[in-house]
């Protein structure tokens, strides 16, 4: 086991990169701890498997360096960093049994037969593969092999970490469920640092303590789900994380001469909203610097309400708005409604027992307000604090 | 939905099986009219029953020739089938050098039998022949007409020669078809180079491998061209197998009956041979019985 660093790590697929595009992973450092359960998280595309493929040393990264326990290993093959590795699609060797299959890496290694046999049987017990241990591998079903595939990298119990690559995406949603729930168990009987790659944010949330949100590239968080949902640091993370993911406005001045000067008015997608002192100030600072300042909260936190009360003074509530329901979806214990009003578009989750119906009829007005704690000022894409 | 019953359908194979008729049922059914009968001229005929199988059975040189044909094919398929498996590994796997590679191999694939036997009977010649010259200008009596284990080991090298590409290609393609997830994951399990072959390369190679050997042996077990023009057979019977056998029985001497009821066995033993080992490989990949040896 082993603390992971990456430091100032790059890599292109490129023989001669020439910009920031042609960069799989962009340069980052980031530190695995020892001994925990960690999701990296992104869409398809942006990196994850090519991180993780550096990490297990299949790939060369093309700058930077990759340190176990503070011991660069750029330059160790994969067969010496003692890592495990489960990939997105089963493999397993046709010809062997599944007991062979599982006792493979160990056998790599010369251990000795009794450890071998103990070993196997205790991971072929917790993935439920005892009846199937005599079985030749290829006459398995693919969520067999998967879990063969699974299999052989937990039956080494001296591995730095263990790295998942989508490993579930053969898998029945019934038997996902299952098997996450078997690896959390075994990464708290072995603690042994685990690296889970995944594009589904429901099982990096179950699955880790903390969650790696990997965009074009980068790291853009690293941090509880919790932190994820609550605060996210970039703009994509709000998006990426949640159902349906933040909302984000666009905020602007107008008004004659629109230069900045006090007065002006601060509008988001074109609506005027009010705004607490601390907040305008803050939307303002962003705005002398960069014209590309969003005001983000998520679906969640969006108060609605039929009449059209002006609760003044109360500073919980940061701006108001009177919007029309565009259409609404009903997904059972709950409903997100689309409001709109010009150019700005909102979603807003709304629980059972809300005034407002679930089937609400589109064109329906409601007054929309923003608890002003929820809020998050994303400057240029990353989160700004707000004192407020 | 009711299915309908029209027996007028059966005529949809008709065509198919005129094909075939045509093709191989009659003639095989005309060697077959052959073997149980005593042919003197076109109205003279006698019913021998199995009296020519009985005698082909028993014929000495015949069982020699068949000794030999096995021996041959048996050999030829231990050295082209390993060697085509290097030869495959060691390919380059992309880049004009695969291009460059893959033309060279499949070069020898492309020369008509008859030609092949021409070119080793140049090539072995001790007087103008490149090989046959070296070898004797190294100091060895190199000389397939006289000896036995010259011809032999010659047919042995054409054939091997010849052949070995068949090998290789299919072999190649069976290669640059396993998914580079497999030697990824090898290399996690900590793999050397021999497990890696054993247990990844070698079972995916397995069903390229059967149709390599099957159609190996079957040409093999008829060559008939290659020693023909090589060594005619000789030195004294050394080389003679068992296609040549049947076509002097079959062209020079006339016996039909005999060289029909031989025809016959001959095809047997292909048939035979193909089966049985089609049949072990297949069972090979199944599971063994429950409640094997680990608990």
């Amino acid at each position: 086991m082993a603390e992971i660093t990456l430091s100032q790590l790059a890599h292109s697929y490129q023989a001669q990169p020439s910009g920031e595009a042609d960069y799989a992973i962009r340069r980052m450092d980031h530190v695995w701890e020892e001994g925990g359960a960690y999701a990296l998280l992104g869409p398809s595309g942006c990196g994850k498997s090519t991180l993780l493929n550096i990490i297990s040393g299949l790939l060369a990264p093309s700058s930077g360096e990759v340190l176990f326990n503070g011991r660069r290993v750029n330059e160790l093959p994969p067969e010496e960093r003692n890592i495990a590795q489960v990939f997105q699609f089963p493999v397993v060797y046709d010809t062997m049994t599944v007991y062979d299959n599982l006792a493979f890496p160990l056998r790599n290694v010369k251990t000795p037969e009794e450890t071998v046999r103990q070993r196997v049987m205790e991971v072929a017990d917790s993935l439920d593969l005892v009846a199937q241990l005599d079985r030749k591998a290829r006459n398995l079903t693919a969520d067999e092999k998967q879990k063969v595939s699974m299999g052989r990298g937990l039956v080494r119990d001296d591995v730095t970490a263990i790295l998942f690559d989508e490993p579930l995406t053969v898998i029945d949603p019934q038997l996902k469920f299952k098997l996450r729930r078997k690896l959390k168990e075994i990464h708290q009987r072995f603690a042994v640092t685990m690296i889970y790659v995944t594009h589904d944010q429901l099982e990096a949330s179950t699955f880790a303590d903390r969650i790696a949100v990997m965009y074009d590239g980068q790291i853009v968080q690293f941090g509880t789900p919790q932190e994820l949902f609550e605060r996210p640091t970039h703009t994509f993370v709000g998006y990426f994380i949640g159902s349906p993911g933040m909302n984000f406005m666009s905020m602007a001045l107008q008004g004659e001469g629109a230069d900045g000067e006090e007065g002006d008015e601060l509008v988001a997608d074109g609506q005027s909203l009010v705004l607490s002192q601390a907040w305008q100030q803050a939307v303002r600072k962003a705005l002398a610097q960069t014209d590309n300042v969003k005001l983000g909260i998520r679906p969640e936190f969006v108060e609605l309400a039929v009449e059209m009360v002006d609760e003044e003074g109360d500073d919980r509530v940061e701006a108001f708005l009177t919007m029309v329901v565009e259409h609404s979806q009903d997904l059972g214990t709950y409903a997100i409604f689309t409001l709109q009003r010009d150019d700005l578009r909102l979603k807003a989750r709304v629980e059972e027992g809300h005034p407002l119906p679930f089937d609400v009829a589109p064109g329906t007005e409601v007054r929309v307000r923003f608890p002003a704690q929820r809020f998050g000022l994303y400057v240029d894409e990353y989160r700004w604090e707000v004192e407020a | 939905m009711n299915k309908v019953r029209n027996n007028r359908a059966w005529w949809l194979i008709l065509p198919m099986l005129a094909l075939v008729a045509f093709s191989a049922i009659i003639p095989l059914m005309t060697v077959v009219n052959y073997s149980v009968q005593d042919v003197f001229d076109p109205h003279t005929r006698f019913f021998t029953g199995t009296e020519w199988f009985v005698q082909m059975l028993n014929d000495p040189s015949l069982q020699a020739a068949l000794l030999r044909q096995f021996g041959f094919s048996l050999t030829i398929l231990a050295i082209e089938v390993p060697l085509g498996i290097g030869i495959a590994l060691l390919m380059p796997k992309r880049g004009w050098q695969a291009s460059a590679v893959l033309i060279l191999v499949t070069l020898p694939l492309l020369i008509p039998w008859n030609v092949v036997g021409s070119i080793w009977q140049i090539f072995t010649r001790g007087d103008i022949g490149l090989m046959g010259w070296s070898l004797r200008e190294v100091g060895y009596a190199y000389n397939i007409t006289s000896s036995p284990l010259d011809a032999w080991l010659t047919i042995v090298l054409m054939d091997v020669w010849h052949w070995t590409s068949l090998i290789a290609l299919l072999c190649y393609s069976g290669l640059r078809a396993i998914p580079e997830a497999y030697y990824q994951a090898a290399r996690i399990d900590r793999a050397s180079r021999w497990a890696i072959f054993r247990y990844i390369q070698l079972p995916k190679l397995t069903n390229v491998l059967v149709i390599g050997v099957l159609l190996r042996f079957m040409h093999s077990f008829m060559i008939y061209a290659e020693p023909f023009v090589l060594t005619g057979g000789g030195p004294g019977n050394s080389t003679t197998f068992l296609s040549q056998s049947l076509a002097v029985m079959a062209t020079a001497q006339f016996d039909v009956g005999p060289a029909a009821a031989f025809s016959l066995i001959y095809f047997l033993i292909i048939l035979l041979v193909c089966w049985v080992f089609y049949t072990l490989i297949m069972n090979m990949q199944k599971d063994r019985v429950p409640g094997g040896d680990h608990g």
